[in-house]
C-alpha cells in the first residue's frame, strides 16, 4: 500500500497552483456558486468604487481606512478560495499519477479469428482483445479465457500482481493494468471514458463534484444567516440616521462581512473536497460524497466473516490426546505429518507446535514421501523412510484406516472430537499405522484486533451483524469470539438482502462488504455497498464504494471518515457562528462611539479606537480561515464514543472556543492596529 | 415580598403545567376518553351543524387552506360589522362606524391573536361589536394557533398521512377548552368586583357635583378569554391597569396565570404527543430560563429606578412607579410585562412606554425571540423550530445526519425553516426602517432620540409576534401605521404558520431512525442549554444593533 504517496501534496508546486487559483475563482460567474462569499465580493467591489472614485462617494477623508478594508476584504476572499483550491489540489495530485496509467495505448482487438491492432480508444463495449505478457489492458474487461497475473499497483498500490482468471470471482480486470505472465482473452465491459479509471480521476478531480443533501441544507441555513444580517445592516443605517449618526458605507459592509458565517462559508467547499480525498487516500474509491455521508448515519453493518472477520483459514489452535498417548507424542506426529504439507492447516500445526515449545525429530522424515489431500482419501501424511506411515485427516477417514490395519479406536476419540465439533472447530485426527495418537483442533481464527473494533462500533451505536456460510454452532463460536452482535449461519445471498431490508424497515442505515456477483444485489439494496477490487463487475457496478486494497475490514474506517466529514462541517458552523458575538463586542460601540460616547462602556475588550476596532474584526474574520484550513482538510478529531459525550466534547471545544477566542485574536490584532490608528 | 410574590405565581404555574398538559393531550389526541361524555353531544350537534361528518385526516396542505379559508370567512365577516356597527343592535352608545384603514388594521389585528388597538375600546366599539367581533375573533384566533401548533406537534411526533383534521381541532380547541375555562374565569372575575352588564355607559355626579361618565359593559367576559386565548385586546384603552378590568392585586394574579398556563402547559403536551416527557420537559425549562432572566432584568431595573427622576429629588425608593397602577407595584408590574410579552398577549397592567430603558428591553426581547413560552401555540411552533436549527448545527458534531425525534432534517425542512426565520427579522427591521425615511412614520414619534427608536420598533416587534401590547406614546392611529402594521401583522401571523405546517407534513413522511447510543440525544440539559444558546445567537443577536440603538443607548446615557 502507499498511503503516504499522497501526504505530500502540498508541495511547492501545488501550493503555487492554489494561489494562482485562488485569483481565478475570484471570476464572480464562479464565486456566486458561493452566496455567502458572493456577498463578500460585492462588497469589496464597493469600496473598491469608493477608492477609484473618491469624489462620487464623498469618500475622500477615510481613503486609507477604505483602502485597509478592501485589501483585508479582498484577502478574506483569496483564502477562502485557497482553501478549496488547496482541497482540490491535492485530488489533482492523484488524478495526475492516475492519468499516466491511461495513456492512449495500442490494443490486439480479436476480430472474428484475426487480430488487429488498434487503439485502446477505439475499443467498444463487448470487444474482445488478446492481452499478452508485459502489455496494458487497454480497459475495463472481464477475462473470458485464460489465466495470468496483472500488476495493479497503478490503481492498488499493492506490489504484488494478483491472479486473474476466466469465470469465478477473479474475472474482472481493471483498464491501465498491465498482464506480467502468461495471456488472457478480455471482453470490454465500458465505453472509453467510462472506464473504471476515468470515473476514479473524475472522482478525485472534483469536477463531477455534487453538492450533498447535507451540503445543501447547510449551504440554506447559511444562506438565511446571511440574508438577515444583510437585512440587519441596510435597515441600521435609516434608524441610526433618524438619531442624526451617518454610517459609513466602509464600515457597515466591515459590520455585514463579520457578522456572516464567512468561515464556514469559505471554507464548505474544502471540507466536502477533503472529506473525499480522505476516503481516497485510504484507497477506497467512494462514488458520490452522499455515500461518504451516508457512511457516517451507518446503524448496522453485516459484515462476512471469512476474510473480514477471519483470516478464512482454519488453523490449529490446540492438540488433544486421546487416551493412551502424551501430547508430546502427538505433537510430534502432527508435526512430521504436516512438515511436507503446504495447507494452511498444515503449516499451523507446525506453527503451534513451535509456539508452544515442542520438539520433534525432523531427521524421522528424512527420505520420505509425502502423501497428499485427496478428496477419497480426506487424509495426509507421510510414508517414512522405515517404513512407518503417517496420516492426519478427518476423523472418521483416519479411524477407519486405523481399523482396517487392526488399531483399536480408543474409547474418547468420539467424545473429543464431537466436542471440537460442537465448538465450532474441525477435528483432525493423528495416526501412525494402527495406532491413534489424537486430535488436532483446527479453528477459524478472528483477526486480531477485531473484538476492539466490535467494542468502538458499539460505543458507535453501530450494531455488527456477521454472515457466514458455517452452521450455527461453528457461527455462534466466532460470533462470541469476535464480539459482534449478531449472525446469520448457513447465509445465502438472499439471506443477506433480507437482513438488510428488515433493518432498512426500522429505519437503519446499512453497510455491507462484498465482492462475488451473488453480492451485487445486496450491495445495491444496502445504503453503504463496499466492493472489492479483486471482486466481479457486477459487485463493483452495485456498490457505491471500492476498496482499492480488497480489504473488508475497511468499512470500519469508512464510517468513520464519515463521522468526522460530518463532525467538521458542523464544528466549522458552530465556530463560526459563536464568532459573531466577540464581533459584535469590537463592531457595534465602535460604531456609535463618536455620536454617543456613552457607548464606550460594551468596548469591553477596551480596544484601542473605533477604526481600529473595525480593522481588528475584519482581520481576525480573515484570517481564521487560513488558519482553520488544516482543520478543515484533515477533519476535527475524532475518538468513537457516545453521541452524548462527543457532543459535550465538540460543543465545549468548538461552541465555547467559537465564543472565547475571537475575543482574543482581535484583542490582539488590535494591539498591533493601534499602532497606526 | 416582591420575589415572594413573583415565586408563588412562578410556583403556581409550574404546578398547573402537568394536569393542563394531560388534558390538552387527551382533547386532542383523538383517543377515546371520557371528555368525550362530557362534550360528545354538543360537538356532534356542531360537526352536523357544520356538515362535517367524516372528519377525515388532512395533509398540511389540506390544514393550511381548511385554517386559511376559516379565518378569511371570519375577517369579512367582521370586517362588515365594524363598518356597519352604527346600523346594527347593542349599541346603546350610539358609536359610528369605523374609518376603513382602522377597520383594516383592527380586523386584522383580532384575526391574528395581536390585539393591536389603534382605537380605544370604550369610544369606538358598539356593544356588539365587542362581542361579536372582538370577543368572537379572541376565541378563533386562539383556537386556530392551538390546533395549528397541534396539528404541528402531530406531525414531527407521529407517523403517517395526516395532521388531523383542521375543524374538529378548531371546535374541540372552543368546546372542550377555551368556553369551559373562559366561563369559570368569567364568573371568577364578576366574584371580584368586574363589571359584566350591557348597561350603557353610566352618567354620575361626583362629590364636588361635576357630571362624570363612567364606560361599563361586556367586560369579566372579555377579560377571561382575552388572557386565555393570550389575546390582550382591553376593554378600555388602558387595557388591564383599568379598575374595572384589572380591580386588584388577586385579579391580576388571575390574569397572569390564566394567559401563561395554556402557552406554558403545551411543552407538556408535546411531551406527552412524543411519547417522552422529558422531551417537553426540556424544551419548557428552556422556556422557563429565557423567562427567569428577562424577569430579573425588568425587576431590578424597574426597582432601581429611573436615575433622571432622582436627580430631581423625586423619592425613588419604590422604583419607577411612573406609569404603574400603586395597587399593583413594582412586582406585580413587572412580572404581568415579562408575562404578557412572553406569552405574546399584549395586555398591560403599567404603560410599557414608561418603563425604564431596560425595562422596555424585556417586553422588546421577549417578542423579538418570540418564543419564550409563545401566544397561542405559535411559541411552541416556534421553539420546535428552533430545536430543529440546534438540532441541525450541533448534531453534525455528533457525526451523523441530523435528526430530531428520529426524523432527518434535510434541505427540504432547512428551506422552509429559512423562510420562517427570515421574515421575522425582516418585517420588524424594514418596517421600522421604513418608518425612520419617511415622516409618515417618524411624524408619530411623541419622544425623539433613542426612546423614539425604541417606540417604533416597539410597535413593529409588537405587530410581528402578534403580540399587541403598545409602547404606547406613538400617534398611530393614522393610514401608514394601520395599514403597515396590519402587513406585519399578517405577515408575522401566517408565513410562519404555514412554513412550519410544511415542515411537519415533510417530517410527517419520513422513515424514523431508531435512537442508539450514537443518537444526539435532544431530551437533556446540554440539549436545553444548546437550544438557549441557537436562541440568543441566531434569534437575538439579529436584533442587537438596533437594541443598542433604542434602550441600551436610552439607558447608557441616563445613568
Amino acid at each position: 500500500m502507499n498511503r503516504n504517496k499522497t501526504n505530500n501534496a502540498l508541495s511547492a508546486g501545488a501550493l503555487k497552483q492554489a494561489v494562482r487559483e485562488s485569483f481565478i475563482k475570484l471570476n464572480p460567474a464562479v464565486m456566486i456558486k458561493n452566496p455567502v462569499m458572493f456577498v463578500v465580493e460585492a462588497g469589496t467591489l464597493i469600496v473598491l468604487l469608493m477608492i477609484v472614485f473618491p469624489r462620487l462617494f464623498q469618500s475622500q477623508a477615510t481613503m486609507g481606512f477604505n483602502i485597509a478594508v478592501f485589501f483585508i476584504l479582498l484577502f478574506t476572499l483569496l483564502f477562502a478560495n485557497f482553501a478549496e483550491a488547496i482541497a482540490e489540489g491535492r485530488g489533482k495530485a492523484q488524478a495526475s499519477s492516475l492519468k499516466k496509467s491511461k495513456q492512449d495505448m495500442s490494443a490486439n482487438k480479436l476480430v472474428g479469428e484475426a487480430v488487429t491492432v488498434v487503439s485502446s480508444t477505439e475499443l467498444r463495449k463487448g470487444d474482445v482483445v488478446i492481452v499478452s505478457q508485459g502489455e496494458m489492458i487497454p480497459g475495463d474487461g472481464e477475462v473470458i479465457a485464460g489465466l495470468a497475473s496483472v500488476d495493479e499497483s497503478a490503481i492498488t498500490g499493492e506490489s504484488a500482481p494478483v491472479i486473474k482468471e476466466a469465470g469465478g470471482d477473479f474475472s474482472s480486470v481493471t483498464g491501465g493494468t498491465r498482464v506480467v505472465s502468461d495471456q488472457i482473452k478480455v471482453r470490454m465491459t465500458s465505453e472509453p471514458g467510462q472506464s473504471f479509471i476515468d470515473r476514479m480521476i473524475a472522482l478525485v478531480e472534483g469536477a463531477k463534484r455534487q453538492k450533498t443533501p447535507n451540503e445543501i441544507a447547510l449551504s440554506t441555513l447559511l444562506i438565511s444567516l446571511t440574508i438577515i444580517f444583510l437585512i440587519v445592516v441596510v435597515t441600521l443605517a435609516p434608524i441610526a440616521s433618524y438619531l442624526g449618526i451617518e454610517l459609513e458605507i466602509p464600515i457597515l459592509i466591515a459590520l455585514l462581512v463579520c457578522l456572516i458565517p464567512t468561515t464556514i462559508g469559505g471554507l464548505l467547499s474544502a471540507i466536502g473536497i477533503a472529506g473525499m480525498d480522505r476516503v481516497t487516500q485510504f484507497n477506497v474509491l467512494a462514488m458520490s460524497g452522499k455515500a461518504v455521508e451516508a457512511a457516517g448515519d451507518i446503524n448496522t453493518m453485516i459484515l462476512d466473516k471469512t476474510g473480514t472477520i477471519t483470516f478464512g483459514n482454519r488453523m490449529a489452535s490446540d492438540l488433544v490426546p486421546v487416551a493412551g498417548s502424551s501430547i508430546e507424542s502427538l505433537s510430534e506426529w502432527a508435526a512430521i505429518s504436516s512438515l511436507m504439507d503446504e495447507t494452511p492447516e498444515g503449516r499451523s500445526v507446525l506453527e503451534w507446535a513451535k509456539k508452544q515449545g515442542m520438539s520433534y525429530d525432523a531427521a524421522l522424515a528424512a527420505g520420505g514421501e509425502f502423501v497428499e489431500f485427496k478428496a477419497e482419501t480426506r487424509m495426509s501424511g507421510m510414508d517414512l523412510a522405515d517404513g512407518r506411515r503417517v496420516r492426519k485427516g478427518a476423523v472418521d477417514a483416519v479411524r477407519k484406516w486405523v481399523a482396517a490395519q487392526g488399531g483399536d479406536i480408543p474409547p474418547d476419540l468420539e467424545q473429543i472430537s464431537n466436542t471440537i465439533a460442537t465448538l465450532g472447530g474441525t477435528p483432525l485426527a493423528v495416526a501412525v499405522d494402527n495406532r491413534m495418537f489424537g486430535v488436532i483442533y483446527l479453528k477459524d481464527t478472528v483477526k486480531p484486533g477485531m473484538k476492539e473494533r466490535f467494542d468502538q462500533l458499539r460505543e458507535m451505536g453501530i450494531k455488527t451483524i456477521m454472515c457466514t456460510g458455517d452452521n450455527p454452532l461453528t457461527a455462534a463460536t466466532i460470533a462470541r469470539e469476535a464480539g459482534v452482535d449478531d449472525f446469520i449461519a448457513e447465509a445465502k445471498p438472499e439471506d443477506k438482502i433480507a437482513v438488510i431490508r428488515r433493518e432498512q424497515a426500522e429505519g437503519k442505515m446499512v453497510a455491507m462488504t462484498g465482492d462475488g456477483t451473488n453480492d451485487a444485489p445486496a450491495l445495491a439494496q444496502a445504503d453503504v455497498g463496499l466492493a472489492m477490487n479483486s471482486g466481479t463487475i457486477a459487485a463493483k457496478e452495485a456498490a457505491n464504494m471500492v476498496d482499492l486494497d480488497s480489504d473488508p475490514s475497511k468499512i470500519i474506517e469508512v464510517v468513520a471518515i464519515g463521522k468526522q466529514l460530518l463532525m467538521t462541517r458542523g464544528a466549522l458552523t458552530t465556530f463560526s457562528i459563536a464568532n459573531d458575538i466577540a464581533k459584535y463586542f469590537a463592531i457595534i460601540p465602535a460604531m456609535f462611539m463618536l455620536a454617543i460616547p456613552e457607548m464606550g462602556v460594551l468596548n469591553i475588550m477596551n480596544l484601542g479606537s473605533p477604526l481600529s476596532a473595525i480593522l481588528s474584526a475584519l482581520i481576525f474574520n480573515a484570517i481564521i480561515i487560513p488558519l482553520l484550513i488544516p482543520l478543515a482538510i484533515k477533519g476535527v478529531a475524532y475518538k468513537p464514543m457516545s453521541g452524548s459525550k462527543l457532543l459535550s466534547r465538540n460543543v465545549f471545544i468548538y461552541g465555547l472556543g467559537g465564543v472565547i477566542v475571537p475575543f482574543v485574536g482581535i484583542k490582539l490584532i488590535d494591539f498591533a492596529v493601534h499602532l497606526w490608528i | 415580598m416582591d420575589i415572594v410574590q413573583m415565586l408563588v405565581v412562578l410556583a403556581v404555574l409550574v404546578l398547573l403545567v402537568k394536569p393542563l398538559g394531560t388534558y390538552v393531550y387527551h382533547v386532542f389526541s383523538n383517543e377515546q376518553n371520557r371528555l368525550d361524555r362530557v362534550f360528545g353531544g354538543t360537538e356532534r350537534l356542531i360537526f352536523t351543524l357544520i356538515g362535517v361528518h367524516k372528519r377525515e385526516g388532512m395533509g398540511w396542505k389540506k390544514y393550511a387552506l381548511s385554517f386559511m379559508a376559516t379565518n378569511l370567512i371570519l375577517v369579512a365577516f367582521s370586517y362588515v360589522i365594524l363598518r356597519l356597527q352604527h346600523a346594527l343592535p347593542f349599541n346603546p352608545n350610539g358609536m359610528g362606524s369605523l374609518e376603513p384603514t382602522l377597520t383594516f388594521n383592527t380586523v386584522i389585528s383580532f384575526i391574528t391573536n395581536t390585539n393591536l388597538q389603534h382605537y380605544s375600546g370604550e369610544s369606538a366599539l358598539s356593544y356588539f361589536s365587542q362581542m361579536a367581533v372582538i370577543m368572537m375573533m379572541m376565541f378563533t384566533s386562539a383556537a386556530t394557533g392551538f390546533s395549528v401548533a397541534i396539528a404541528f406537534v402531530r406531525g414531527i411526533t407521529s407517523k403517517g398521512k395526516t395532521l388531523g383534521n383542521f375543524f374538529e381541532d378548531f371546535v374541540k380547541a372552543h368546546t372542550r377548552i377555551f368556553l369551559p375555562l373562559s366561563f369559570i374565569i368569567t364568573l371568577v372575575l364578576v366574584a371580584l368586583q368586574v363589571p359584566q352588564t350591557l348597561d350603557p355607559t353610566l352618567t354620575v355626579k361626583t362629590l364636588e357635583g361635576a357630571m362624570q361618565q363612567i364606560a361599563i359593559g361586556p367586560v369579566a367576559s372579555l377579560e377571561s378569554i382575552k388572557h386565555l386565548g393570550t389575546n390582550g385586546g382591553g376593554f378600555f384603552g388602558v387595557n388591564s391597569a383599568h379598575p374595572f378590568e384589572n380591580p386588584n392585586p388577586l385579579t391580576n394574579v388571575i390574569q397572569i396565570l390564566s394567559m401563561w398556563a395554556l402557552p406554558a402547559a403545551l411543552p407538556y403536551t408535546f411531551g406527552l404527543f412524543a411519547k417522552n416527557k422529558k422531551q417537553g420537559w426540556v424544551v419548557f425549562s428552556a422556556m422557563m430560563c429565557l423567562f427567569l432572566v428577562f424577569l430579573s432584568v425588568a425587576y431590578t431595573s424597574e426597582k432601581t429606578g429611573n436615575p433622571a427622576m432622582s436627580a430631581l429629588g423625586i423619592d425613588a425608593s419604590q422604583g419607577s412607579m411612573e406609569g404603574k397602577e400603586v395597587r399593583f407595584g413594582i412586582a406585580q408590574s413587572a412580572l404581568f410585562t415579562a408575562v404578557t410579552t412572553a406569552a405574546t398577549t399584549g395586555t398591560v397592567n403599567n404603560m410599557h412606554d414608561t418603563l425604564t430603558p431596560l425595562g422596555g428591553l424585556v417586553p422588546l426581547g421577549e417578542m423579538m425571540l418570540n418564543v419564550v413560552f409563545g401566544g397561542k401555540g405559535v411559541g411552541l411552533i416556534n421553539m420546535l423550530m428552533y430545536a430543529i436549527l440546534a438540532v441541525f448545527i450541533c448534531g453534525l458534531m455528533v457525526g451523523r445526519t441530523p435528526e430530531f425525534l428520529g426524523r432527518k432534517i434535510e434541505p427540504r425542512e432547512m428551506k422552509l425553516i429559512a423562510v420562517a426565520i427570515l421574515a421575522h427579522p425582516f418585517i420588524i427591521l424594514v418596517p421600522t426602517a421604513i418608518a425612520f425615511m419617511t415622516e409618515l412614520g417618524h411624524g408619530a414619534i411623541t419622544n425623539p432620540g433613542f426612546h423614539g427608536i425604541s417606540q417604533v420598533l416597539y410597535e413593529f416587534t409588537s405587530s410581528a409576534a402578534n403580540n399587541g401590547s403598545g409602547f404606547e406614546g406613538l400617534g398611530d392611529n393614522t393610514p401608514f401605521w394601520n395599514i403597515s402594521t396590519g402587513l406585519v401583522m399578517l405577515f408575522g401571523r401566517y408565513i410562519s404558520m404555514i412554513a412550519m405546517l410544511a415542515v411537519a407534513g415533510s417530517l410527517m413522511r419520513k422513515q424514523t431512525v431508531p435512537e442508539t447510543i450514537g443518537t444526539f440525544r435532544t431530551d437533556n440539559k446540554l440539549f436545553a442549554a444548546l437550544l438557549i444558546g441557537t436562541v440568543l445567537l441566531i434569534g437575538a443577536l439579529t436584533f442587537l444593533p438596533v437594541i443598542v440603538l433604542g434602550p441600551i443607548a436610552e439607558f447608557l446615557t441616563l445613568r
